[in-house]
């Protein structure tokens, strides 16, 4: 028990430093001496009930890829989601930690944080990652909740100095976030249904794996799909693996009929007699 | 120079237990029962605030009488170690014996080594994946564990609650039986005790990671008839 001085009131973080059980940073560059592994793209789009959470499944290793089913969205409590993009073993390792401070919280206090609260409470576990990240091994989140003070879906984004910035529709880190930002940005409009929300994200991570060679597209041969949650007034839902199958395949049987309305592709490459080879 | 007087060790000891009871004995008790599908908690407690009945761990909860300031120590000491023990190792190593162990030894120490021992009795409870390995440690102010298989109860007048509770107990009570038991062998022959005069929660057993449920108002009442 601690004396009421150097008490570490509610913060599980905190009780890790004064047991000193926190992990050190690394000493020096790791980049180019070591292969790390790392999560590549999440999204996170605002709809009518709260907010869908999106992520592919590859890690890679340099232009290796080390796993095909890797999770990157998270519950963080009942009602909100982490989503993670960056170096695989510290952001498991800030997800597990950030789920164990919002509920730590949560029973030392006997009440839960506000989404407020707990958007700074990662922010300060990103900021705390600085040193790790220089290193290179940066984590970048997306966090997301439910608001259930305002009755709306919330989403912030981080940068790797754990600047915290609030979107107000939608968000997108890691590797492919550029081409799925984008994707997103195009169709989204206000009070999209549950539905359309899914299409979109499914839309944006595939656009993402298609550009984005760290991304992962939907895995056909083993079966393995994006993982999306909904997080709503009744909270934090991973959608079922069917549903997202069959949106898929909704997907690529409209991108595969339009392919087939072109003309037959033309060699990329041409040799010397100018002909079509 | 004065010379303190010679105290036996055994009147010590004597002296402080008495003291911890009196000052248990102040408060009002608690009963904490296993039904069929879980284990209830139910004290009296008028205050919707400061609560006697928590949460510890997933599958663990604690339950405190006497001193509030001294008990709600120990919860959050005990929030801590189940925290820090399943991030360190694994969510399933962390158990309530081992947790019961960990009091017993903190209020051992302070009941023989400080100034003035804890006024409190307290209650480690954990709800297993099956009746048999539901468990319920009962712990008292110097440290001394009470391993109970159906129900056990804490506070100045445990000892007539359990009698009443005793002769009332049914094994394999549903939670509306059990509970009911509980609030009348709390109360007593001469007294009702009101859904608002209560606070009460469950473990539950059920597939849900945590177990640990407080029963409202409105839940109270109606498991009271």
């Amino acid at each position: 028990m601690f004396s009421p001085h150097d008490d570490p009131g509610p913060s599980f973080a905190e009780l890790l430093r004064r047991m000193g059980l926190e992990p050190p940073a690394p000493a020096s560059s790791l980049d180019g001496v070591l292969a790390i592994t790392h999560a590549t793209t999440v999204v996170a789009v605002r709809y009518a009930d709260g907010v869908v959470m999106a992520g592919d499944r590859r890690a890679t290793s340099g232009n290796l890829i080390s796993h095909r089913a890797m999770e990157k969205v998270f519950a963080a409590d009942r009602h909100s989601g982490v989503a993670i993009a960056g170096a695989a073993g510290p952001a498991m390792d800030m997800v597990k930690l950030f789920q164990l401070q919002l509920e730590h919280y949560e029973k030392v206090e006997a009440s839960a944080l506000s989404l407020d609260g707990k958007a700074n409470q990662l922010s300060t576990m990103v900021r705390s990652n600085l040193p790790a990240a220089m290193q290179g091994l940066a984590v970048v989140p997306l966090f997301a909740g439910y608001d259930l003070a305002a009755g709306t879906g919330r989403l912030f984004q981080y940068d790797v100095t754990g600047g915290r910035y609030e979107e107000s529709n939608f968000a997108s880190t890691g590797s492919g976030s550029l081409h799925a930002s984008t994707v997103v940005k195009l169709g989204f409009r206000e009070g999209l249904s549950r539905e359309e929300t899914l299409d979109l994200a499914i839309n944006a991570l595939f656009t993402a794996a298609d550009d984005d060679s760290a991304t992962g597209g939907p895995d056909l041969v083993r079966g393995i799909y994006p993982t999306i949650a909904t997080i709503t007034a009744s909270g934090f839902e991973r959608v079922a693996e069917p549903e997202i199958a069959e949106r898929f395949g909704a997907l690529l049987s409209v991108l595969s009929a339009r392919e087939g309305l072109t003309p037959p592709r033309r060699p990329e490459t041409s040799d010397d007699s100018g002909e079509p080879s | 120079m004065s010379m303190p007087f010679y105290v036996a060790p055994e009147q010590v000891m004597k002296d402080r237990a008495d003291y911890a009871r009196k000052g248990i004995a102040r408060g009002r008790s608690l009963v904490a029962a296993v039904y069929d599908q879980g284990i209830v908690i139910c004290a009296e407690n008028p205050s919707s605030t400061l609560r006697k009945i928590s949460e510890i761990y997933d599958r663990i909860a604690f339950a405190g009488v006497g001193k509030y300031n001294e008990f709600d120590q120990l919860r959050i000491a005990g929030v801590r170690a189940a925290d820090l023990k399943g991030y360190a190792y694994s969510r399933q190593d962390v158990d309530a014996r081992s947790l019961a162990n960990q009091y017993a030894s903190i209020l051992g120490q302070i009941f023989t080594h400080e100034m003035k021992p804890m006024e409190v009795e307290i209650l480690v409870a954990e709800v297993g994946p099956a009746r048999a390995d539901d468990r319920l440690f009962h712990i008292l102010y110097d440290g001394t564990v009470m391993d109970e298989e159906s129900f056990t109860v804490l506070g100045g007048e445990a000892e007539a609650i359990n009698t009443r509770l005793t002769d009332a107990w049914e094994e394999g009570f549903d939670l509306a039986g059990a509970m009911g038991a509980a609030v009348s062998a709390l109360a007593g022959p001469d007294r009702t005790l009101a859904a608002t005069e209560l606070e009460a929660a469950v473990l539950e057993r059920t597939d849900a990671r945590r177990a640990f449920r407080r029963l409202e108002l409105d839940e109270r009442a109606a498991l009271l008839g």
